[in-house]
């Protein structure tokens, strides 16, 4: 589309080789880095992953698939791999209609109503590492939740959280939660104010309550703006790696690892790099998968809106 | 080097036979360590580095990141070169956990350094059959006697030599002196029903017993698995284990049924499963703030419990050190150790002046100032030892005299691989999702299929 405006304009004078050098040379400094530092460690990934190579040795121990089939049959990735799921369904269960509440909230006037939402947005802007430190340090015994818990004589209800198997990942969970639902609330925000008022005003004038003006305008409109933040929150659960890896390192006993955590458990901390390697692509081609799906049959609609701006 | 701890290993490979066995055989006679003369051919000759006088740059990498060690190594570089003016020792300096992937890395990238930190066992293996070290066994072979054997035996491989250690310690049980006393334990515990008693006192007075890592320091629970093994099946079987992967003698099975003994008493601090070693909540600030009574740790232990302290002062309370306890009807002597060191590889590409530059810091003068420092080196160089002067760390020196066979940790008597599988599947055990059974089973199994 921006090639057909361009033509219009262009054709006064512009030399048609001059467009087309356009096209071809801005875009390769981006591109160059792009190959260099995503394309070809992909590949070299996937190169890797059929050696049984521990970095020291060359890469000569050829083994075919067997990485892919251990990765597969063991019994800590495909835990690792159900926590993911458990993390997606539960931002899609918990964090994105929270997320939209607030930002529904946020979206009246209000005297504040800055304030809130600086306040809500606040944790996304702490790098994840401060965050799993700090969060690391209030659920430690003795430590903020403990003690505060005590203060109000409520000591007996704490428990180390992020010590206990069964509890960690749900401990995690609230944290990430906390770091990101201003993210999405904010996307929302965006979202909410690109609708026209009228819309809701004139529901008001027909006599819908503000539920319904909710329900059958205003949720309708958002639609691609939720189905992005459900997108986003989809590929950074299956990526989740440094809130993790910074609060218990997927601990206790693998309770709270993740794909990402049992890759650089395993492939780093441990130097298996053709097992590691394998865990990376099993991991790129789920998030490729899931990634290509969701726009195909999820956002097909909002991206043809995109794609139709143009004159017909 | 208290950070050497590392992911703990257990079961040792390079048995340390603190007797000199080189000879093969004989292992059964043990004559102790201290007593191996120096051998008469010290002399200062050194066919080894007939110096050429042309410019030679060493590069020595090491991880004692922490003054004072940091500022010795620094002033035995110095006075090397000052000796030997065409000698140039580049010094890198690293942490532990950056270490290992560094190393890694340079490697790959064909850059060997020509000295660097190791800590002996089935890790130095990995490198010697990828062609990354020197052997030294020639040119060390005037002067390697000066070395306490045991510790000189974890740099070989096949017979040949390709390191020289600098340190060689033991794991023991650390403990608070006045908090026994308010817990009315007279005497260490000797003997593992000793120890569980020692538990239900600490326990009746409100007192933790033992602090310990979970996650991510699994090691230090591998250590209390690794050293009842090393108690409950002996030196031979420990040897079977690491080096022929036989993992099945049921005295593994035992070493764990105590171990769940322990840890059925609940004797360890709050939320352990996720306290690490160093740092904040770690196990050696808890330890180091009075809130528990023991800990099972090895000779860099009051180095770290001093870093974890508000004023980074040593422990203001009564610290005390005594050897594992010995168990009923084990096959190991109650002497028999669990420990490891330091020492330094030889790169492939390293010239003969970095070899030289070893025999110079293993010279006795070089090893009485390591020691003397009093922050857990203690050096191998024999006659060195009484450099050490600080009581706990002479308490550890002592018992490294005593035994006949020090396990190495496990994790650096096996493979990284089989380490890391070892410290997982003890750490079952502390978490309740394991058995005693289940753990050698695991660890078998993973060593069998090349692990």
């Amino acid at each position: 589309m921006t090639l057909r405006t361009g033509r219009a304009s262009a054709s006064l004078a512009r030399p048609r080789f001059g467009r087309l050098g356009v096209v071809v040379l801005f875009p390769l400094p981006a591109l160059l880095l792009y190959a260099v530092f995503v394309g070809i460690p992909i590949i070299q990934a996937a190169h890797y992953s059929f050696f049984k190579w521990n970095g020291l040795t060359p890469l000569s121990n050829f083994v075919g698939l067997a990485n892919y089939q251990r990765a597969l049959s063991d019994a800590t990735f495909q835990l690792a791999a159900t926590h993911n799921a458990i993390i997606i369904f539960l931002s899609l269960a918990i964090q994105i209609p929270f997320s939209l509440g607030i930002a529904l909230m946020l979206n009246r006037r209000f005297a504040g109503r800055w304030l809130f939402r600086l306040v809500f947005f606040a944790p996304y802007v702490i790098s994840e590492v401060i965050a799993g430190v700090v969060w690391r340090l209030i659920l430690q015994p003795d430590g903020l939740a403990d003690g505060a818990l005590t203060a109000m004589g409520l000591g007996s209800l704490y428990q180390p959280w992020l010590a206990d198997p069964n509890t960690v990942l749900w401990a995690l969970f609230v944290i990430i939660s906390w770091k990101y639902f201003g993210f999405h609330m904010v996307i929302m925000l965006a979202g909410l104010q690109g609708i026209p008022r009228e819309l809701e005003e004139a529901a008001a004038i027909d006599g819908a309550t503000r539920r319904q003006a909710i329900r059958y305008v205003t949720l309708p409109l958002l639609g691609p703006t939720i189905r992005v933040s459900v997108f986003l929150s989809i590929i950074g659960a299956l990526q989740l790696f440094d809130l993790i890896w910074v609060t218990t390192k997927g601990g206790p006993v693998n309770a709270s690892n993740t794909m990402a955590t049992y890759l650089v458990d395993w492939g780093l901390r441990r130097f298996q790099l053709g097992y590691g390697s394998a865990i990376a692509v099993i991991l790129f081609l789920v998030a490729l998968v899931v990634a290509l799906a969701y726009q195909r049959f999820v956002m097909r609609r909002d991206i043809d809106g995109a794609m139709t701006t143009g004159p017909v | 080097m208290r950070s050497r701890a590392r992911f703990a290993v257990l079961l040792t490979t390079a048995s340390i036979a603190f007797a000199a066995c080189s000879g093969g055989g004989a292992s059964p006679s043990p004559s102790s360590a201290s007593s191996v003369a120096p051998p008469p051919s010290t002399a200062a000759s050194a066919p080894a580095s007939q110096a050429s006088t042309e410019p030679v740059t060493i590069n020595w990498w090491h991880i004692a990141n922490n003054d004072p060690g940091k500022s010795l190594f620094q002033k035995f570089a110095d006075e090397y070169h000052a000796a030997h003016p065409n000698v140039t020792i580049k010094i890198t300096v690293l942490e532990n956990d950056t270490f290992k992937p560094k190393l890694q890395t340079e490697i790959q990238g064909g850059n060997v350094p020509d000295l660097f930190q190791s800590w002996g066992g089935g890790g130095m293996a990995e490198q010697v059959d990828a062609g990354v070290l020197k052997d030294i066994t020639a040119d060390v072979a005037s002067w390697k006697d000066t070395i306490n054997q045991g510790a000189l035996g974890m740099y070989q491989y096949k017979g040949k030599q390709y390191g020289i250690p600098y340190d060689l310690g033991m794991v023991g049980v650390w403990y608070n002196k006045d908090l026994f006393q308010q817990a009315g334990i007279s005497a260490p515990p000797a003997t593992w029903e000793d120890l569980l008693a020692a538990v239900d006192k600490l326990k009746a007075k409100g007192i933790t017993p033992i602090s310990v890592g979970g996650s991510p320091a699994t090691w230090t629970e591998m250590f209390w698995w690794a050293y009842l093994a090393t108690r409950e099946c002996g030196q031979e079987t420990m040897l079977k284990a690491t080096n022929d992967k036989d993992w099945t003698d049921p005295c593994f099975v035992e070493a764990g049924n105590k171990v769940k003994e322990l840890v059925d008493k609940k004797p360890f601090q709050e939320g352990f499963l996720a306290a690490n070693w160093d740092g904040a909540g770690g196990s050696a600030a808890t330890m180091a703030l009075q809130k528990s009574g023991m800990l099972l740790q090895g000779q860099w232990a009051p180095g770290t419990m001093q870093a974890n302290t508000a004023d980074k002062k040593a422990v203001p309370w009564n610290l005390g050190w005594f050897p594992f306890p010995s168990v009923s009807g084990g096959k190991g002597k109650a002497t028999d150790g669990f420990g490891g060191g330091n020492g330094f590889a030889v790169g492939k590409d390293a010239p003969p002046e970095a070899v030289d530059f070893l025999k110079y810091i293993s010279e006795k003068p070089q090893a009485d100032r390591l020691g003397s420092l009093n922050t857990g080196f203690l050096p191998v160089t024999v006659g060195s030892e009484s450099s050490v002067t600080d009581p706990q760390l002479t308490s550890v020196l002592d018992a490294r005299s005593k035994a006949d066979y020090v396990q190495l940790y496990l994790d650096q008597a096996t493979s990284t691989d089989l380490g890391n599988v070892i410290n997982d599947a003890v750490a079952t055990l502390f978490a309740g999702t394991g058995t005693p059974e289940q753990v050698p089973q695991t660890i078998d199994a993973s060593a069998k299929s090349g692990g």
